[in-house]
């Protein structure tokens, strides 16, 4: 970041975090009409839109691969004449440093990138910029993604959101799997940003520029495509049921259908389940009506 | 006072320090003129009562001048009279001309409709409903000061609001007084050697609650063994004696009088009940950390110490009784307030009253065994050695989640089976090729560059219908989802001015409505005249929102 602090920035001037899925296996199970280059040459032109719109955009690509995820472009460093250059170089050698890290040769379906890694990535960088000053860019997140959602993170993507929730920083979504994407689902509707999982995947620029491109502050005046609705209805533990109303473990928040004498999540004994409503270790959950 | 003016001679002052100007105030119904002796002086006045929004008055009495302080918007008038029943009569004048043109505003040539008089705590109510609510503040300037409705239309839609206030308010228990008893002043007629002391049931009460041994006393005593004259008449003997300070003497007396003894020694209930107190204290307060913080440093609280007579004999010790005693048991009565709810001025009730009350405490503590073994653990915990005991575990395990997947899944299930199942992809090569690939790829950007177009002019077509599909077909979803609504696309400002007009309309109409049957001609002018000009105005609105 140089001499940020001598930079006068308005409200319009944007950082921008792209996250950018180098998972290769989703990569190679595309259809050749939508392959990696045709990605590219499209994010390539929206990043350069980006810094054109307002000279004091920062744009900073973060890949997030199979097995690692690394800084790949940040538009604040080195020439600006030379930029994709610089980021196809970067990103080459990423990606031939996630193989080397490759352990598992055959894996199952198309595995999942490490969206969680990414996301806080991109949210240590944005802390960085709140301190560098009273003045800075305002950051926001959007999330390239395809692959599909990885349980196991879970916990650490939940905890991104958060975060990300908490330093006001809205994470758009644009995802281009065929499958809609929970995870950032929840995370463009809990911190405030767009979801959108384009239709047309060849005008994959279009939609960047009409929807990603605009400045937080110019949003306020836009109508920006909707969720249709999330639907954050749980399904139990044991048997993945949707259910209204359950047991949830008050350890964990595990949520179970029927009641249990031990968490199979966390392990916890529960108590006797008291047919008044006085609570024990378990609560019953409220109906939504 | 049906007076339909009121002429005073009074001093006019811009403010109340300002020296004042003599001159003549005459008051009518509708307006009030001031014209000053010097003609010379421009100080002369004349205000509609319209624009006086209240009136404040000095205390009479305590050679402080007789002010009247008639206040508008911004400002006011003081006036100083010759003297308080001047004041007295133009101050209610005022009063119930400020009610008469505020009640009756623009709507006083049809009819005056129960123009009522309203109390001042009536009018109070109204004036904090309409400033702890902006709104309905809003729509009163509006109607009323607009005169299209008066304020007695406008607030008899309003009664439960303000009855509903009234009614909230809860009656407060009244404490008992911080004066101390002891302060009563005996009063003697100076010839004989009689003294005579008032006693009253609210110093009976706190009697009995400040020194149990006396209700003790009480209880035993009255009417069996003495009347209850003769009872106080001990009590304040020996009070007496107390405020005499001679403890010989005092001692003495209570050698001869064993009922009186009871009064003079100490209380021995007060005693254990501190004692107890003692015991609840927790022992690891550190009393040497707050000693800087008041006067207990300083020997005898910083009060200079009277008793210097330390060579007094052991006999007369249960005789001496301190004033810091006194106080701080006085203190400790007013501070827990009044426990019993009687209001009989009976002794006796009160005095059963107060000790069942303590009783039942007394009970309370017993049954709290445990608490007494909290502390007793608190006692070894604190005065352990740290040097010598094992780290103190946290009294916490540790969370493992066996598999976090679980919480995804729990979720995933409903957001993905919207759409036609989860279909498994299948990479077509393993991992090491799909890296080669990748490569491939970038590298193939590398050499041709990007592609041009970007995209083509169709496809940016196809993507743009596809984006506003929603903007354009939102007039048709309106109302579908509870959620959202078209007011929230709207900015701020256009919002809060449609939703103000819509509080307006919906006013009206329940005026509108509640004028019918239209039986008076007061009620067809209010109908046709105020009303439905004004309503026209919102046609606009009402089409836009019907639409």
């Amino acid at each position: 970041m140089t001499s940020v602090t001598t930079k006068q920035y308005t409200d319009d001037v944007s950082l921008l975090m792209v996250l950018v899925d180098t998972n290769p296996l989703f990569w190679s199970s595309t259809t050749t009409s939508f392959s990696f280059s045709k990605f590219l040459s499209q994010l390539l032109s929206f990043l350069n839109s980006i810094l054109l719109l307002n000279q004091l955009n920062q744009v900073v690509v973060i890949a997030s691969g199979f097995n690692s995820c690394d800084y790949v472009y940040d538009s604040s460093l080195g020439p600006t004449n030379q930029r994709v250059e610089t980021l196809l170089q970067k990103l080459e050698e990423f990606v031939s440093k996630d193989e080397e890290l490759n352990r598992d040769d055959s894996v199952d379906g198309i595995g999942s990138s490490l969206l969680s890694g990414a996301l806080s990535m991109a949210l240590c960088y944005i802390q960085r910029v709140f301190r560098s000053g009273s003045l800075h860019p305002q950051p926001r997140i959007l999330c390239l993604h395809g692959s599909q959602d990885g349980p196991g993170q879970y916990v650490a993507i939940m905890n991104s959101i958060f975060s990300a929730q908490r330093s006001m920083v809205p994470i758009d979504s644009c995802v281009i799997g065929s499958q809609h994407s929970t995870f950032l689902q929840q995370a463009s509707y809990i911190t405030g940003g767009v979801y959108l999982r384009p239709q047309h995947l060849d005008g994959l620029f279009q939609y960047l520029t009409t929807v990603f491109a605009t400045d937080l502050h110019s949003r306020n005046f836009l109508q920006l495509p909707k969720a249709s609705g999330v639907d954050f209805r749980a399904s139990c533990f044991c048997h993945k049921k949707t259910i209204e109303l359950g047991y949830i473990c008050s350890v964990c928040l595990s949520i179970f259908c029927q009641h249990h004498k031990k968490c199979s999540t966390c392990g916890s004994a529960f108590g006797k389940p008291q047919t008044s409503d006085s609570t024990t270790n378990q609560k019953r959950k409220a109906p939504d009506t | 006072m049906d007076a339909s003016q009121v002429v005073k001679r009074v001093k006019y002052k811009s403010s109340v320090k300002a020296p004042g100007i003599d001159g003549i105030l005459k008051m009518t119904r509708e307006r009030f003129t001031f014209r000053p002796n010097d003609p010379s002086k421009s100080q002369s006045l004349n205000v509609d009562f319209r624009l006086i929004k209240g009136h404040k008055s000095s205390k009479e009495g305590s050679g402080k001048p007789a002010l009247l302080n008639i206040t508008k918007d911004q400002g006011g008038y003081f006036f100083e009279f010759e003297n308080f029943p001047d004041r007295e009569l133009c101050r209610d004048f005022v009063a119930k001309a400020i009610i008469a043109n505020t009640s009756s505003g623009a709507s006083e040539k049809a009819t005056p409709i129960n123009n009522e008089q309203l109390s001042s705590a009536e009018m109070q109510r109204r004036i904090k409903l309409l400033q702890e609510d902006s709104e309905l503040q809003k729509l009163h300037q509006q109607f009323v000061m607009g005169g299209v409705l008066s304020e007695t239309e406008f607030w008899a839609t309003r009664k439960k609001l303000v009855d509903v206030n009234a009614s909230r308010r809860v009656k407060q228990r009244v404490g008992l007084k911080s004066d101390m008893t002891f302060n009563v002043k005996p009063s003697s007629d100076g010839q004989s050697n009689r003294v005579t002391f008032n006693l009253t049931p609210e110093m009976i009460h706190q009697i009995f609650a400040e020194k149990p041994a006396v209700r003790q006393a009480y209880l035993n005593f009255v009417p069996n063994k003495m009347t209850e004259r003769d009872f106080w008449t001990k009590y304040w003997r020996a009070q007496y004696l107390h405020s005499a300070r001679n403890i010989v003497a005092t001692a003495a007396e209570a050698a001869e009088d064993e009922e009186l003894a009871v009064f003079l020694k100490q209380d021995p209930i007060l005693a254990s009940e501190t004692r107890q107190k003692i015991r609840k204290v927790d022992p690891t307060l550190d009393m040497e950390a707050d000693e800087g913080d008041d006067y207990t440093h300083i020997p005898g609280h910083g009060l200079a110490v009277e008793n210097t007579k330390d060579e007094l004999e052991a006999q007369y010790e249960p005789f001496k009784r301190s004033f810091m005693q006194d106080i701080n048991r006085h203190a400790a009565v007013v501070l827990e307030g009044r426990t019993i709810d009687v209001e009989t001025a009976d002794t006796r009730t009160v005095a059963e009253a107060l000790a069942s009350s303590k009783r039942v405490e007394l009970a309370k503590e017993a049954s709290n065994g445990n608490v007494n073994q909290e502390r007793l653990d608190r006692i070894s915990r604190m005065s352990e050695i740290e040097d010598l005991q094992a780290p103190r575990e946290p009294p916490v395990a540790p969370l493992c989640i066996k598999d976090p997947r679980d919480y995804f899944d729990s979720q995933q299930v409903n957001a993905t089976n919207q759409e036609a199942g989860t279909k498994q992809m299948k990479s077509r090569l393993s991992t090491s090729e799909a890296y080669g690939s990748l490569r491939v790829f970038i590298s193939e950007i590398r050499t041709v560059g990007l592609s041009d177009p970007i995209v083509r002019p169709e496809v940016a077509v196809m993507v743009f219908n596809g984006l506003t599909q929603n903007i354009s077909s939102s007039k048709y979803q309106l109302g579908k989802n509870p959620h959202e609504s078209i007011l929230d696309t709207l900015p701020r400002v256009t919002k809060e001015e449609l939703l103000l007009h819509w509080t307006s309309i919906q006013e009206l109409l329940k005026h509108f409505w509640s004028s019918y049957p239209i039986t008076t001609t007061y009620l067809y002018t209010k109908v046709i005249s105020a009303l439905l000009s004004y309503y026209v105005e919102f046609v606009p609105f009402v089409v836009i929102f019907s639409m």
